[in-house]
């Protein structure tokens, strides 16, 4: 079947394989390997995506359910090669240490972000309930997300 | 003055120089590499855990559209080693890595299929029809040793894979002269590594060259190397190993895998380049898990406290087939077990016994947290038993500071400490007067509070190359070369292959102050043989400690030669040369010098020769550590049990640590922080879970318990810096003690908790369901 | 994590839907936020030939008032609920349980229609379904009916649901003066679902005592269901924290509890009876009199 979506603000359209999962569609089609693949069991939330604006596990959706949405992946957070206050903030603050699930981690945080801009260490934790990072017992991911959250408010004041 | 030159980086909190790739999109890992003609490799494992395969017919799978081939261990037979173990052990059975006619555990591999998708492949799979006549089972070690017990290896006629005992000083004694011997039984249980990112090879064959390059998720590119090609019948130099990004390891990427193999071998057989990605399912049932040791402690002590000796019987499971470190990790556990405590006597004894399972190997700690396990619930029955509070008795017997270096029983001997200092900077910041009074007025409400603590010493470094068994390949030592390109930038290659610690700041840290030059104008290299000298890779909290002494090794023997150029120029002998901000100067007088880029020309371009020196700029070395490190520290922390539901709460954590000199505290912190979780969650948490059938119940991350960011604390961190005297950095590694020394803490503390009960000793993990029964039952009783 | 193959279908109604129903009868599967039925097609525990997207039907998608009623959508992601200003004042209970499932991800697909056709035992929805007696709506090729929350869930894994019918809608009556409720539950450590969870909402008279109380518990058993005896034996009472322990012992009567590594039955059913003691008296601490 053909699928369209705007990923990255980039328009494209493919003809894939009904059961193709959105984010095997994002890796193996669309060459945007940031997304990961951590488990099989939406658990893991190393796949995560913006979806029209809202994290998904891209790994538990399907790239025809995605037709017509616009995505967002790791790819797309920088903007004219300034980084994302989000990748800022992991990158101040030691928020990641193989990487692996820095990607969904930090769609996830965008997302946060958007619904809570100050949000508390315990906000913060709360929200990590779909994401699974085995690096850095998650403390400095909590610092990484609250460092972004003063810079998205324009609060100047450095971290703690 | 010589030391005109100050530290600049190492030291301080800088900011990773690894990470704008990896928060961009950026990194490689294996799944994200991408080879023209590439196909992609499924594995279809045994649902069983011992079976007889009477029959596999993979005629309708190989049939399927876009399915390449399918290959069972019949295919196999004769053309391919077996997979083998690093360590000594009277049994060592044969392993392909495809079954042949009998598969001992559940996730074995049996079936490869090849297809141009993975879809493809998982549809020839499901098409694959295997007739099994399901065995007898063993999944539990000591029923292993049964009499009458199957047998999971025929030939042996027994499930004893080896076995070990060492003894030192008069334990018969201490035990007669004892007050009392508090003996129990403790569990390391089963634990799976679960790094974020699962396995995984790629294998590309270059049939003109001969060559074969194997991208693989591992943490030791140049041991796989060497073992890979002892299976595949490849001389080493026509076989590169390439670990890209690897996403996080824990020792269950240091190992050689049936999957590299088949990846390797369907590579050169199908001349096609050839894809395996672990799914999570592989990962949790086929990656080494981790301790899964039962020991019977017997500790003879006196009524003040004072330990006279340690007897353990640990009886360890082996699984079903040893991988690479499987029979040296208990090891570790012995010799360690008696912890930061001096202690007259002590003996041991261990059986490695074969299981239907999953083998465990080397996971964070790798036997270090079983020790400390031992040491540490050992000071709180102690404390229990005679009615002693349990900082008094590690106290009491702690190895003085004066004492160092110290040989403790097993023959290892402690570089440096001072455990007192660390113990009490951890009661001062939590303030444990203050708790045990807060304590004891909560009981009064009823509420269940408890006060854990840890003492940890552990080993790093590892190590000499006499530490690790003579059978393995590679050693103890490592490696490192530097180069000064022509324009003054300076490029590493080490032997270590870091895959989340941080190694390519922490090393441009090193470099960038040896030279006075910026760290921008560093590049890290590692982990791949074909660019980097051999070299032993990432393990056992050894990077920095071992990989960054070869480094510096390497780094004096340049600067020799940068000093020998520039005193040529600069008519001054090369001992009075130092480096200062992109120059050669003058140690007396910084103002006097010259370029450095001047001393680099010099070398390269080498128009008026220097005599005795040769051209170019590379020098590399290979460090064999004298010894080993010991990083100590104490953990304390507070937690309240719900009585109701045993549910457990944390309500502080507070970790002291000492990992010797530090060269990026922010980097410590991380590996801290790391350590901690995965240590809790052993205490808490984690298990991997096999029925008497060896069917394993945590198959998915749906069953096994990662924790989550909300199951976890907030730490605070503290360290005491004891210097190592047996690197020439100082360091002692911090790779592990998180892991090492959180564990017996959370599991004292839960146990302090419930002491109003007259509950004296739980099996980890201490789900809430174990502690709401212990509470019920002492409650009737 | 590779489905086996399947034709995909997106309905643009819910009368096209049907007819796809109609159509390839036992081989469809309806295909909603997809977060109950694509990891099953991931493990190939699932394999239906037709898959049929009703995610993207807009007449199934919103929340709406009608008739003293409040009428959730079937396709409703359960971020919409938790979030919606309309269900936080006048549903506050079916609000607390809908941010209580999953995770944020998880929340921003899954769908109400979903979670209760696919009725996990261990699933957090059906909890407060059965405590605000939802009623849920099908409609098939032949006409709608609509079954009470006790009514629907049947049995482990099976509701009432017929082949052909799809879950349009669920609708509930708004809480009234003098209500308290809350969702409490005992995640399983992994798998973020409920070991056990329970809905509590209780209604005091205005002498303060209980004059309505509802308790759906999930997780406990095979299904969802309402702890009658507990709301029984609370109904009329002064809410004492005695007389709320002795009705929450009643929590498990009757019930065959589930089993497995996280808890067994004798623990679950403490557990449930441990939960409904506190949810009982936080729901009834919220209630200003």
């Amino acid at each position: 079947m053909r699928v369209t979506m705007t990923i990255n603000g980039q328009q494209r359209s493919d003809e894939v394989e009904d059961r193709m999962l959105l984010v095997h569609y994002l890796r193996e089609v669309a060459q945007l390997t940031g997304t990961h693949v951590g488990c099989e069991t939406s658990l893991c939330g190393a796949c995560t995506v913006l979806m029209n604006g809202k994290a998904v596990k891209s790994c538990t959706v399907l790239a025809a359910q995605a037709d017509g949405a616009q995505i967002t992946t790791v790819e797309g957070l920088a903007k004219d090669g300034e980084l994302h206050p989000v990748q800022e903030g992991f990158w101040e603050e030691h928020g990641l240490q193989c990487g692996f699930c820095t990607p969904g981690m930090l769609m996830l945080a965008t997302d946060l972000l958007s619904r809570n801009p100050d949000p508390s260490e315990a906000d913060i934790r709360h929200a990590l309930d779909g994401n699974l990072c085995r690096c850095t017992g998650y403390q400095h991911i909590i610092n990484a997300v609250q460092y972004a959250a003063r810079k998205m408010r324009g609060d100047a004041r450095k971290s703690a | 003055m010589a030391a005109a030159v100050v530290p600049k980086f190492v030291g301080t909190r800088v900011k990773r120089r690894e990470d704008p790739r990896l928060i961009s999109g950026n990194g490689t890992y294996v799944d994200d590499v991408k080879l023209p003609g590439m196909l992609s490799m499924v594995i279809l494992r045994s649902p069983y855990g011992h079976a007889k395969i009477n029959s596999i017919n993979v005629e309708a799978a190989r049939k399927i559209p876009g399915v390449v081939a399918v290959v069972t261990g019949e295919d196999l037979k004769g053309k391919l080693g077996s997979l083998t173990t690093a360590a000594p052990a009277e049994h060592i059975p044969y392993h392909p890595p495809l079954a042949q006619g009998r598969v001992r555990f559940v996730g074995e591999a049996v079936v490869a299929a090849i297809a141009t998708d993975p879809y493809k492949a998982q549809d020839a799979l499901d098409a694959v029809e295997i007739d099994y006549d399901p065995l007898p089972v063993i999944s539990d070690p000591e029923k292993a040793l049964e009499d009458g017990a199957p047998i999971i290896h025929e030939e042996f006629k027994t499930n004893i894979s080896t076995r070990a005992q060492v003894a030192s000083g008069d334990i018969d004694g201490a035990m007669r002269s004892a007050d009392r011997v508090i003996k129990f039984r403790l569990v390391n249980q089963r634990l799976a590594p679960v790094p974020m990112e699962p396995r995984g090879a790629v294998a590309q064959w270059n049939q003109g060259s001969g060559q074969l390059t194997l991208w693989s998720s591992t943490q030791g590119p140049h041991l796989l190397r060497s073992y890979l090609a002892e299976i595949l019948k490849l001389p080493e130099n026509r076989m590169r190993v390439i670990a890209p990004e690897v996403g996080g390891g824990f020792g269950a990427k240091l190992n050689v895998y049936a999957e590299e193999v088949l990846a390797g071998y369907l590579a050169m057989t199908l001349k096609h380049p050839i894809k395996w990605v672990e799914r999570r399912r592989e990962n949790l049932a086929t990656n080494t898990h981790g301790r899964d040791q039962i020991v019977y402690v017997e500790a003879p002590v006196k009524n003040d406290g004072t330990l006279l000796g340690l007897k353990a019987k640990f009886i360890c499971d082996a699984g079903a087939y040893l991988q690479l470190l499987t029979p040296l990790i208990p090891g570790f556990s012995g010799m360690m077990m008696t912890g930061c405590y001096k202690v007259p006597a002590m003996a041991f004894e261990q059986l490695v016994v074969f299981t239907n399972k999953m083998a465990p190997d080397a996971y964070r700690g790798a036997g270090r947290p079983e020790a400390c396990y031992i040491a540490e619930r050992t000071m709180d029955m102690v404390a229990l038993e005679l009615n002693l509070d349990p900082a008094e008795v590690r106290r009491k017997n702690f190895i003085p500071k004066e004492a160092f270096p110290a040989q403790i029983p097993s023959g290892l001997v402690y570089d440096s400490g001072d455990y007192a200092a660390a113990l009490d900077k951890a009661l001062k910041i939590i303030d444990y007067p203050k708790l045990r009074a807060e304590q004891a007025e909560a009981r009064k409400q009823g509420r269940y509070i408890g006060i854990g603590l840890c003492s940890y010493v552990e080993i790093c470094g590892i190590g000499p190359s006499a530490m690790l068994p003579p059978t393995m390949k590679g050693g103890g030592w490592e490696s490192a070369t530097i180069r000064m390109e022509p324009d003054c930038k300076v490029t590493v290659l080490t032997g270590v292959s870091p895959h989340g610690q941080g190694q390519e700041t922490s090393f441009a840290q090193m470099i960038a102050d040896e030279f006075g030059i910026g760290i921008d104008d560093v590049t890290v290299l590692h982990g791949d043989t074909a660019i980097v000298q051999y070299g032993t890779g990432t393990f056992g909290s050894r990077g920095t400690s071992v990989g960054g002494a070869a480094l510096m090794m390497a780094t004096q023997k340049l600067q020799a030669k940068m000093k020998k150029i520039a005193s040529t120029m600069m008519e001054t002998p090369p001992d009075q040369i130092v480096f200062h901000q992109g120059t050669m100067a003058l140690a007396s007088d910084l103002s006097k010098s010259i370029p450095m880029q001047k001393v680099v020309d010099a070398a390269y371009g080498y128009k008026v020769p220097i005599p005795g020196v040769e051209p170019g700029l590379n020098e590399s070395a290979f460090y064999e550590p004298t010894a080993c490190t010991f990083p100590f520290g104490t953990h304390a922390c507070v937690v309240e049990v719900d009585p109701d539901t045993g549910v457990v709460k944390f309500l502080r954590y507070v970790a002291v640590d000492d990992c010797g000199r530090v060269i990026n505290p922010l980097l410590v912190e991380g590996q801290v922080h790391g350590g901690i979780a995965q240590g809790i969650a052993q205490a808490l948490y984690e298990e991997v879970i096999y029925d008497e059938n060896g069917q394993l119940l945590t198959a998915t991350l749906m069953d096994y318990a990662v924790p989550k960011a909300e199951m976890l604390p907030h730490y605070e961190l503290d360290s005491t810096v004891t210097p190592s005297p047996v690197n020439p950095l100082g360091i002692k590694g911090v790779g592990e003690a998180g892991t090492i020394g959180s564990t017996p803490c959370v599991v004292n503390a839960v146990h302090d908790a419930l002491k109003p009960f007259g509950i004296k000793n739980l099996d980890m993990p201490l789900k809430p369901e174990r502690i709401w029964r212990a509470i019920k039952s002492a409650r009737k009783a | 994590m590779f489905p086996a193959r399947f034709q995909y279908h997106r309905a643009g109604s819910v009368k096209e839907a049907l007819g796809m129903l109609q159509q390839f009868g036992d081989d469809a599967k309806l295909l909603s936020g997809g977060h109950s039925l694509l990891p099953m097609m991931k493990l190939r525990l699932a394999q239906p030939a037709h898959l049929v997207d009703i995610g993207g039907i807009n007449d199934l998608v919103g929340i709406r008032e009608e008739g003293g009623k409040i009428v959730i959508g079937g396709a409703t992601i359960h971020d919409q609920v938790a979030g919606s200003a309309v269900i936080r004042s006048k549903l506050g209970l079916l609000a607390e349980c809908a941010a209580a499932i999953g995770d944020i991800q998880v929340r921003n697909r899954g769908t109400i229609g979903g979670s209760l056709a696919h009725s996990d035992p261990a699933a957090d929805y059906p909890a407060a379904i059965q405590a605000l007696e939802g009623e849920i709506r099908l409609e098939s090729g032949s006409g709608a009916r609509t079954v009470k929350a006790n009514d629907f869930f049947v049995d482990l894994m099976t509701t009432a649901i017929k082949p052909g019918e799809i879950l349009t809608s669920v609708s509930f009556t708004p809480h009234t003066a003098r209500t308290g409720y809350t969702y409490l539950k005992h995640r399983q450590p992994a798998s973020g679902f409920a070991v056990v969870g329970v809905a509590a909402l209780v209604t005091l008279d205005t002498k303060g005592n209980c004059e309505r109380v509802r308790v759906g518990i999930t997780g406990l058993g095979p299904k969802a269901f309402r702890a009658t005896a507990v709301e029984s034996a609370l109904t009329g009472k002064k809410p004492e924290a005695a007389t709320i322990g002795q009705a929450a012992a009643h929590a498990a009567d009757g019930i065959d509890a589930l089993a497995d590594i996280h808890a067994s039955a004798e623990f679950r059913a403490e557990l449930a009876r441990v939960y409904t003691r506190r949810a009982l008296q936080q729901a009834i601490s919220t209630i200003k009199v």
